[in-house]
């Protein structure tokens, strides 16, 4: 609680806020650069690296995928210029070659047919009924006759499964005639699924017009516009992979391989999710992130903390001080108004002077016959008697600003400190019993002796017992005088039990005039007094109140050493007085 | 006994006058003078002064440095100092310097007219002897 109440000064809150600023400033700018730095040129290796190996990757795929198409193409071109179409449409003989091509190349061919160039299959060999089977009409014969060599996209066709046909075209009886063959979908599909990485990361083939030719991995309908970009690019940089990376509507972000392959028929797209593809690279961005925001939590806190201390010490360095500039100046307005008191003293003790000589100057000439008939005579004397009272008065109280201001006094003796406070206890036994107060004394006996003057000590000691009474007249109590020896001090507390001192008097205590006594009863010179008697001394006077308990005040009194005390003599011993 | 003659030496001319005027009631001889200077003066013009009253503090010069010309020029009178202090430094410098004694201001008139009495009692009886001394050195003389 105290230490929030403390910190609610405005000056000390901004300080806290200023060095907690600089700090964090100061620590987490060059780290979140560094950070940063690293993180960017990371992000950009390692895209590259993905770019690269995408690139790659979908380059090997596409050589081999028209490696594939390539090796069947010429497998049924071997067979074609091989074998006489006489021979290939007999439909046994093409069985014959079917089993071959089946056992050389794991089944890759379903089956073989030998079309005429009207579109009727002359010859069939294969697991459907399609003998006779009129392909015309059909988009692939009509551009199967009118070149060499064809491979056609993926079609259901007559038997109602995906596959695709690879046709030569020869010259036969003065007409033309195709060899077709129907490659396996699966097996053809096979070498595009293969092409996987990550939990997203899968690869299919478009065609021209956007139509899947192989099944993707996982069920999707490609949309044109998507993939139209690819098939733009063809146009404009011929057999290279295109790598771009956009948003789709599901919200994610992918990434996108894509190249041409059969002489730009076929589209090989790879497609995976870019949180996917850069799960590494994220995974390392993540921790990178968490590891700044701990050390920027760390360095807050530990901002926070050590300036928060810091600027408690300097609360306290501040404090300590002000405390110390505070005595500084309490001591040196004392020793001014010291001076003040004595001067004023001084120049007020002559005009009182006169004013007193004039009274009995008056009273002189009443002791004239002329007067001893006057009828006021009486009120003369009254008057005069009053004049002389006050003047006797002013004198004391001027006296007493000049004792407050004087350096030395000569009368220095060995005093008995618990000798002396019993004296004082007794003499002001009557004044305590008359207000209900007890003095309870508790002094450590031995003490060695003080060396100052006796009469100065009685007043400090009278002072401080009196006002402790004073205080507590009306309601009676208890006041504790101690006395024990500390180092080389003898120390003497008076404590009261009375109403304590208000905390805007504490502070002026021991000002001259000061007096909360009613007119007339207090000069205010008391306690300024006993502070300058004890400072004289070479000692110290402090007060401790708190209201409704009690005050204390601590006299301080150094103990002279030894040796100067015997060998000194007390300089002047004046008997005059 | 002859009235005793009292130089009476403070700067404040209305303590001086009521004084004096006090003073002279009681039987005594009153020379004022305002200041240090004026009172050496006074010394020299007037043989027969027997007791300074003297304050001590004056503009110019002060009543211990008066106190010092006085104690230098005229060894046997006799000087009563007024101090404004409550202390008593001042008061015991003047009696090292040899003043008879000091009093604090403002004074008990009463008290100071006896204060006076007693430094003549003690001057005269100076005198006296000093005035025997000189009979005894004139009448023993050798021929």
């Amino acid at each position: 609680m105290r230490r929030n109440d403390r910190s609610t000064n405005p000056y000390y809150r901004s300080l806290i806020r200023n060095m907690v600023l600089i700090i964090i400033l100061v620590s987490i700018t060059p780290m979140l650069l560094v950070g940063g730095v690293f993180l960017d040129q990371f992000y950009h290796s390692y895209r590259n690296k993905i770019y690269d190996h995408l690139k790659e990757l979908t380059q090997k795929h596409i050589q081999n995928i028209d490696g594939f198409l390539q090796e069947k193409l010429s497998d049924l071109r071997l067979m074609a210029d091989t074998n006489s179409f006489d021979k290939l449409s007999d439909e046994t003989f093409l069985a014959e070659i079917l089993a071959l091509l089946g056992h050389e190349y794991h089944a890759v061919f379903t089956d073989l047919g030998v079309i005429n160039a009207q579109g009727r299959q002359i010859a069939y060999a294969g697991p459907f009924k399609l003998a006779n089977v009129m392909y015309s009409e059909s988009e692939w014969f009509k551009k199967a006759i009118t070149s060499q060599y064809f491979i056609s996209d993926v079609f259901l066709g007559l038997r109602g499964l995906p596959h695709f046909i690879i046709a030569v075209r020869q010259k036969w009886r003065g007409d033309y005639v195709i060899l077709r063959a129907t490659v396996d979908f699966a097996a053809f599909n096979n070498l595009v699924e293969k092409l996987r990485i990550g939990k997203t990361g899968f690869a299919f083939i478009l065609n021209k017009n956007g139509e899947l030719q192989t099944k993707p991995y996982f069920d999707f309908v490609p949309r044109k516009g998507c993939y139209g970009y690819f098939l733009d690019f063809e146009k404009k940089f011929p057999g290279q992979v295109q790598i771009v990376e956009r948003s789709v509507e599901t919200g994610n972000h992918k990434i996108y391989a894509a190249s041409f392959l059969k002489n730009g028929d076929w589209l090989l797209v790879y497609q995976q999710d870019i949180d996917d593809a850069f799960s590494e690279l994220n995974r390392t961005k993540n921790i990178a992130i968490l590891i700044m925001i701990t050390g920027s939590l760390v360095i807050i806190a530990v901002a926070f903390i050590s300036s928060k201390k810091m600027v408690q010490r300097i609360e306290k360095a501040d404090k300590e001080k002000e405390l110390m500039n505070q005595q500084v100046i309490e001591t040196g307005k004392l020793a001014s108004i010291g001076e003040l008191a004595a001067g004023i003293a001084h120049e007020i003790n002559n005009p009182v002077a006169i004013m007193v000589e004039e009274a009995g100057w008056i009273r002189d000439l009443l002791e004239e016959e002329d007067f001893k008939e006057g009828e006021n005579l009486d009120e003369f004397q009254r008057a005069l008697n009053q004049i002389k009272t006050q003047g006797i008065r002013c004198k004391e109280i001027t006296h007493k600003l000049l004792s407050f201001a004087r350096k030395t006094d000569p009368k220095v003796h060995d005093v008995q400190i618990n000798d002396l406070i019993e004296q004082m206890v007794e003499l002001s036994a009557q004044k305590a019993k008359y207000s209900n107060v007890v003095v309870n004394t508790n002094l450590k006996k031995d003490l060695p002796p003080i060396q100052m003057p006796e009469s100065e000590l009685q007043q400090v000691f009278l002072n401080l017992l009196n006002n402790a009474i004073d205080a507590m007249e009306k309601t009676g109590g208890t006041i504790q005088i101690t006395s024990h020896k500390e180092n080389n001090n003898v120390l003497i507390s008076v404590a009261d039990n009375g109403p304590g001192i208000p905390r805007a008097n504490l502070a002026r205590i021991f000002d001259p005039f000061f007096s909360t006594k009613p007119v007339g009863k207090g000069t205010g010179l008391g306690l300024s007094i006993c502070y300058g008697i004890i400072k004289k001394m070479g000692g110290s006077i402090s007060v401790k109140s708190v209201i409704d308990v009690g005050t204390i005040f601590h006299v301080r009194i150094p103990i002279p050493d030894g040796q100067k005390r015997n060998n000194e003599v007390p300089p002047i011993n004046s008997g005059s007085h | 006994m002859d009235n005793i003659t009292v130089l009476l030496v403070d700067d404040e001319a209305p303590f001086v006058e009521t004084m004096a005027k006090r003073l002279k009631k009681r039987d005594l001889d009153i020379i004022p003078a305002l200041s240090g200077e004026a009172a050496l003066e006074l010394l020299q013009k007037h043989a027969n002064i027997e007791v300074v009253i003297l304050d001590v503090k004056m503009p110019g010069m002060d009543g211990i440095e008066t106190l010092r010309e006085i104690k230098k020029s005229y060894p046997l009178a006799e000087v009563i100092m007024l101090t404004g202090h409550a202390t008593v430094e001042t008061g015991i410098e003047g009696m090292k310097l040899g003043a008879f004694d000091y009093l604090m201001k403002p004074c008990d008139t009463e008290q100071l007219v006896s204060k006076v009495n007693q430094a003549a009692v003690k001057l005269r009886r100076h005198q006296n002897k000093i005035l025997e001394a000189r009979i005894k050195e004139i009448t023993s003389r050798r021929p």
